[in-house]
């Protein structure tokens, strides 16, 4: 329907000054960002005047142990929470998707949609209370809760991007498995599991740049030492900023930019 | 009956059976659905549901001296939410002026984050979507990008261009147009960029989505009709884009009202909004029923904003059918 409009010299797509809008916007959101990364390559330590090129605030934060640390954690975190969370989520996937209505679905939609809806906040301060009795009754403050806190936030989105991948395969696939005398299990095995790794690989690289971003929940879970990336800089943000913030936000924007892109590529040729 | 299902294979099971068509057998045939959901399930009731309704409880407890609480039933917290007591005279009630401020400031700020957004994201909704089919996904991906980068390293951003020896004011005493720099840090203004900032793909995405689904030739039969661009701008595109309208409008809202970084790395003390003030309950506040009676008053207008939407949402389609 749309194609079918003629290009003349007046068009109806067109509307005067939303151009001009859209690329402030998009100039809006990406200048800051540039910004940020350009001066983390500077020799002085200006976010303004330009001083020459330098990695010396790269080498700063390399050499920096507390940065290595932290970053060290929030990826080991990632990999761990995401990872767990992917699993559950395939589970939860498989049990819900192409099996009809049953009972309780709506219940295990709610419960799995719940932690998109909350504010940040009001999880956080939930877990504190939660994490802070827990602690007192078992003497435990390891990494444990902030593995918990992490994947429980995570498996929505995963569970939401294996569920759309499955949701587009077709049953008669697995019945054609089991009329050739496929087992149940070897039909799981050789014909939905090979179809749905795109889904899950999508789930996992979202589920691990989610928790790389997750900022509030760790604030208010995390014990004394257990400071991840975001929170860390979130403290060093108080105490004013060095380009060596830069350089450490540079690093983890390129991390995340690069798994958002391979997602994008993988999810892009489900399509077709 | 169905067959025995194999747990370790669910998928081949329910190959066999028709999609959609509730089977008998009540729970045991549903059972190996649940099975699988159940480790999700657990972690998710452990580390996300359950803990809300232990804030429930929280709120009417009484607070402990150190932080924590003393397991004594009080009211206390959600009285304070709204109200205070004369410090010698506690049969005077007043209203809690400095909390209704941070009220005020919260829908206030996250109502102009949304109309901000609605304004720069209204256009370039409708710039992506009048491209070229195979030129679009890059420019949606181009909106995407910066959401799924870290929250915190994009406010972080914002602070570098605003600060006092940020870009921005640096960039300006350079060029001689002002003398000291411009305190933009630390403001409702600061803030409300920063959300704006953080939150305008949201308000992209579900306006492109219902601008994709336009009729363009309700568009051209418009002009045909001698409209003039406003007229058909207002008459013809607004009422198909509304609900793409609303839904990015509620997709902003709720995540600015629950806004807490932003505000603390671009606001500081004195423009605390909801999120803040909840944090600070847990902190130097020391009390926990208020902190725990403040976030179930955060959970029960984001849930409102939900119910609001869910219901447009559902008589717009509704009307449409019609």
């Amino acid at each position: 329907m749309s194609s079918a409009a003629p290009e003349k010299g007046f068009s109806v797509r067109r509307l005067p000054g939303f151009g001009a809008v859209a690329v402030f916007t998009f100039a809006m959101l990406y200048l800051p960002i540039v910004i940020l990364v350009f001066f983390s390559f500077n020799a002085g330590p200006s976010q303004a005047v330009w001083e020459g090129f330098s990695l010396q605030w790269y080498e700063a934060a390399f050499q920096n142990r507390q940065v290595r640390d932290v970053s060290l954690r929030s990826l080991g975190l990632a990999l761990t929470a995401a990872s767990i969370a992917t699993v559950l989520a395939t589970l939860a996937a498989l049990g819900t998707t192409r099996v009809g209505r049953f009972p309780g679905q709506t219940m295990i939609y709610a419960l799995i949609n719940q932690p998109l809806m909350v504010p940040e906040i009001v999880t956080g301060i939930a877990l504190l209370i939660f994490v802070a009795a827990i602690k007192v009754q078992t003497g435990y403050d390891g990494m444990g809760y902030l593995v918990a806190a992490h994947t429980a936030f995570c498996i929505p989105f995963a569970y939401l991007s294996i569920r759309a991948r499955l949701e587009t395969l077709d049953p008669a696939l697995e019945s054609a498995a089991a009329d050739l005398y496929a087992s149940p299990a070897q039909a799981f095995r050789y014909i939905t599991l090979p179809l749905l790794v795109p889904g899950i690989l999508a789930g996992f690289m979202l589920s691990f740049v989610i928790s790389l971003d997750t900022v509030v929940i760790t604030e208010f879970v995390k014990s004394a030492g257990q400071d991840t990336l975001p929170t860390y800089m979130l403290g060093q943000l108080r105490r004013g900023v060095t380009p060596e913030m830069n350089a450490i936000a540079t690093l983890f924007l390129a991390l995340s930019v690069m798994i958002v892109t391979a997602f994008f590529l993988i999810t892009r040729t489900r399509g077709r | 009956m169905v067959a025995p299902v194999d747990p370790a294979d669910p998928a081949g099971a329910a190959a066999d059976a028709p999609p959609d068509v509730a089977r008998p057998g009540g729970w045991a045939a549903h059972r190996w659905k649940w099975l699988l959901c159940a480790p999700a399930l657990t972690v998710l009731i452990l580390a996300a549901s359950g803990p809300l309704l232990i804030v429930v409880v929280y709120s009417f407890l009484t607070p402990g001296t150190l932080g924590g609480v003393t397991w004594e039933f009080s009211t206390d917290a959600w009285f304070r939410v709204f109200f205070r007591r004369d410090i010698f005279d506690p049969d005077v009630v007043t209203w809690n002026t400095s909390h209704l401020a941070i009220f005020w400031r919260s829908i206030s700020l996250s109502l102009q984050t949304t109309l901000l957004c609605a304004i720069l994201g209204f256009p370039t909704a409708w710039f992506i979507a009048t491209r070229p089919p195979h030129t679009r996904t890059i420019w949606l991906f181009l909106i995407t990008i910066p959401f799924w980068t870290n929250l915190l390293i994009r406010t972080f951003a914002i602070q570098e261009m605003i600060r006092n020896n940020g870009t921005i004011n640096t960039l300006l005493q350079g060029l001689g147009l002002i003398d000291g720099p411009i305190q933009m840090m630390f403001t409702d203004f600061a803030v409300l960029v920063g959300m704006a900032y953080v939150f305008l793909p949201l308000m992209v995405l579900p306006l492109y989505a219902a601008m994709d689904k336009m009729d363009f030739r309700l568009v051209e039969a418009g002009y045909d009709l001698y409209a003039s661009r406003l007229m058909v701008l207002w008459h013809v595109i607004l009422p198909q884009v509304k609900p793409g309208f609303i839904a990015g409008s509620i997709l902003v809202f709720i995540p600015a009202i629950g806004a807490y970084v932003t505000p603390r790395v671009l606001g500081g003390g004195r423009t605390m909004m909801l999120g803040n003030l909840i944090a600070l309950q847990f902190g130097q506040g020391r009390n926990w029923p208020l902190g725990a009676a403040l976030a179930m008053l955060m959970l029960i207008v984001v849930v409102g904003a939900l119910i609001f939407y869910l219901r447009t949402v559902g008589r717009n389609d509704g009307e449409r059918r019609v």
